[in-house]
C-alpha cells in the first residue's frame, strides 16, 4: 500500500495540538499566558521603557518553550501511553513523527505568537527586513530548542523527571538569561555566563536589529555564527544520539 | 513459509541481565500463539524483539520469512503491537485514537476515518466513539487499543498481556475480540492467565527463566508431561499411597495428586470403595505449568543445597 507522509505529519499535529487544545482548552490558556506574564511584569517594573525588549523576549520564550514542551509531550506519550512503542512497530517514519510533533508545538504557541506579533507591530514597528531577520533568529531558536527537547525526551524514561527537566530548561534558558532585558543589566563577572545560552545570542540579534543594542558588525556576525553553529551541532548530535528504539 | 522461527535468540541487557537464552522455536504464524511464563521469564523481551522494537544480542528471528533485524522496515509494514501497559491517550476519544493511529501508519484521512468507524463498530464501541478515553472503563480502554490495531492493515499483531487487570467478564469479552482478530490475522499473545492461554491458543509456548520450556498445542504439551491426571481431595481425608506421581497439599489443606492414567484409575477405585469424596480430571494448564516451570527451579534449589553445605 502507498503510505502518505502528509497523513503521518497530520496525525502528530492532531494528537499533540488539535485534539488536546479542543478537549483540554486550559492547556492553551497556559501556553498563551506564560510568555505574556513576564512581558507584563517587565513592562510594569521598567515603567514601560523595556516593553520592546520584553516583547522580543516573549517571542524567544515562546519559541524556546516549544522545544521544552516537545520534550515533555514526547516523553509523556512514550512513557505513559507507550505510543512510541506502538509506532516503532509500524510503518510510521521517525523523522516525520518528530517533524509533526515539532509543528504541533508551533501550532500550540501560535496564539501567543499572534498576540506578541501584534504587540510588536504596535510598540516596535519593525521594517519588513528587520522582521525577516527576527524571524530567522526565532527559527534557529525553535530548531535549537526542538533538538534539545527531542534529545531529552528520547533519553528520559520517567514522566515526572521529564516535566521537571522541561521546567528547568525553560527557566535557565529564558528567564535567568537576558532574554527579556538587556545583557548590560547583568553584572560583568556573570555576563559571560549568559553567553553559554543560545537564547542570549538570539536576544542580542533581535535587540540589535531594531536598535535596542548598538553592536558592531563583528559582534552581530559572531552572534549569527554561534546561533547557527549551535543549531547545526545539536542537529548532528540528535541525529546520532537520540533513540527511536532500544538497542 | 507462514512460520514464526527463532534460532538461538538471546538478549542480554547492559551486558549483564540475561533475559532470553538461546530461544529456538518454529510455529505456524496463523491463529493465536500464546506465550506464558512467570514475571521476568522473558515474555516481553521476546515480543519486543519480534516486533522490531528491540535488537537481540545474538541469534535470529523471522516471521513469514522476513528477518526481524535485517528486514525490520519490511516487517513493520505488516505488524502492529499493543505493548504491555499501553494506555489510550486521555484527551482523545476512541474515534480520534483509531483515526490518528491509522494516519500514523500512512492512511489518508478519509480511508482512516472509514476504517476507524468500521473497527469501532465491529468491537461494539461505536456508542463510545466520541467519549473521552479518560471517561471509559478499564476494559473499554483495552478494547479501544484492540480496535486501533484491528482497524489497521497489519496481519501480524502482538499483544503483550492485553487482559492484565481486567475483571473476569471484561476478560471474556476481550477473548471474543481476540478470536475475531485471529480470523484473518496472526496474533502473538503473552499472558499470565493460564486459562486464557488454554482457551485461546492454537500454539502455546512456555518460557521459564529466559528459556523455552515447551511449545506446541495444549493437547500435545499435555501429552508430553509426566502426569496426565489430577485427583483432588478435600482437607482432612486420608491420602492414599502414590507410587508414581506427586502429592501436593494446598494452604487450605486440599490435596492434589498428579499421576499417570493407570495409577489415577487405581486410586479412584480405592477412593470410591472407601466412600471418599474426590474429583478426577485431566491436568489443567496450571498443573502443566507447575510441572514444566516449577520443577526445574526446585531441582536447581536441591542441586544447590549440597554445594552450600
Amino acid at each position: 500500500m502507498k503510505r502518505s507522509y502528509s497523513s503521518q505529519l497530520m496525525a502528530a499535529i492532531l494528537v499533540n495540538s488539535v485534539y488536546e487544545m479542543k478537549n483540554y482548552p486550559i492547556n492553551l490558556v497556559n501556553t498563551v499566558l506564560s510568555p505574556l506574564s513576564f512581558l507584563i511584569v517587565i513592562t510594569f517594573v521598567s515603567k514601560g521603557t523595556l516593553i520592546g525588549q520584553a516583547i522580543e523576549g516573549g517571542l524567544i520564550m515562546s519559541m524556546f518553550q516549544s522545544g521544552t514542551a516537545l520534550q515533555g509531550d514526547i516523553s509523556h506519550l512514550k512513557n505513559d501511553f507507550k505510543l512510541q512503542d506502538m509506532l516503532v512497530s509500524s510503518p510510521a517514519s521517525p523523522s516525520v513523527y518528530v517533524l509533526g510533533m515539532a509543528i504541533s508545538e508551533l501550532i500550540y504557541v501560535a496564539p501567543a505568537l499572534l498576540v506578541l506579533v501584534v504587540l510588536g507591530q504596535i510598540y516596535i514597528h519593525p521594517s519588513a527586513l528587520q522582521a525577516l531577520e527576527m524571524a530567522a533568529a526565532l527559527l534557529l531558536m525553535f530548531v535549537t530548542s526542538i533538538t534539545i527537547g527531542f534529545m531529552f525526551a528520547t533519553l528520559s524514561s520517567d514522566i515526572v523527571q521529564s516535566f521537571a527537566w522541561s521546567r528547568l530548561l525553560t527557566t535557565i534558558f529564558t528567564t535567568v538569561t537576558p532574554v527579556y532585558y538587556p545583557l548590560t543589566y547583568i553584572p560583568l563577572p556573570f555576563r559571560y555566563l549568559a553567553y553559554l545560552s543560545p537564547t542570549t545570542y538570539a536576544a542580542e540579534i533581535m535587540q540589535n536589529v531594531v536598535g535596542y543594542l548598538q553592536e558592531s558588525a563583528s559582534v552581530v556576525i559572531t552572534d549569527w555564527a554561534v546561533l547557527g553553529g549551535v543549531t547545526a551541532v545539536l542537529l548532528v548530535v540528535v541525529s546520532r544520539k537520540a533513540r527511536w528504539k532500544e538497542t | 513459509m507462514d512460520q514464526l522461527v527463532t534460532e538461538k535468540l538471546t538478549k542480554r541487557y547492559g551486558g549483564k541481565t540475561l533475559a532470553l537464552q538461546e530461544v529456538s522455536l518454529s510455529a505456524p504464524s496463523s491463529g493465536i500463539f500464546a506465550l506464558i511464563g512467570r514475571n521476568g521469564a522473558g515474555k516481553t523481551t521476546l515480543v519486543r524483539i519480534l516486533a522490531t522494537e528491540l535488537a537481540p544480542t545474538s541469534g535470529s528471528a523471522s516471521i513469514n520469512g522476513i528477518d526481524v533485524v535485517k528486514e525490520d522496515k519490511k516487517l513493520r509494514e505488516r505488524i502492529a503491537i499493543v505493548p504491555q501497559e499501553a494506555r489510550t491517550i486521555s484527551w482523545m476519544t476512541p474515534k480520534q485514537s483509531a483515526l490518528a493511529y491509522l494516519m500514523w501508519r500512512g492512511f489518508g484521512h478519509s480511508e482512516a476515518k472509514k476504517r476507524a468507524e468500521e473497527s469501532l463498530g465491529r468491537l461494539k464501541l461505536d456508542k463510545y466513539a466520541d467519549t473521552l478515553n479518560r471517561s471509559l472503563s478499564g476494559g473499554t480502554k483495552r478494547k479501544v487499543l484492540a480496535a486501533m490495531v484491528l482497524a489497521s492493515e497489519a496481519d501480524i499483531v502482538f499483544l503483550d498481556e492485553p487482559t492484565t487487570g481486567l475483571d473476569p467478564i471484561s476478560r471474556r469479552d476481550f477473548w471474543d475480540i481476540l478470536r475475531e482478530l485471529a480470523k484473518d490475522r496472526f496474533i502473538f499473545l503473552t499472558t499470565h492467565y493460564l486459562e486464557e492461554a488454554e482457551q485461546l491458543a492454537d500454539t502455546l509456548g512456555i518460557l521459564g527463566e529466559g528459556r523455552l520450556v515447551a511449545i506446541g498445542s495444549v493437547p500435545s504439551i499435555r501429552g508430553r508431561i509426566r502426569y496426565q491426571y489430577s485427583i483432588k481431595l478435600p482437607p482432612k481425608v486420608p491420602v492414599p499411597g502414590v507410587s508414581k506421581g506427586e502429592v501436593i497439599t494446598g494452604r487450605n489443606g486440599e490435596v492434589q495428586i498428579l499421576t499417570n492414567e493407570d495409577e489415577a484409575f487405581a486410586i479412584s477405585r480405592s477412593l470410591s470403595v472407601a466412600g471418599t469424596r474426590f474429583s478426577i480430571s485431566p491436568v489443567s494448564l496450571d498443573d502443566i505449568f507447575f510441572q514444566l516451570v516449577g520443577e526445574p527451579t526446585q531441582r536447581e534449589q536441591e542441586a544447590a543445597t549440597p554445594g552450600e553445605e
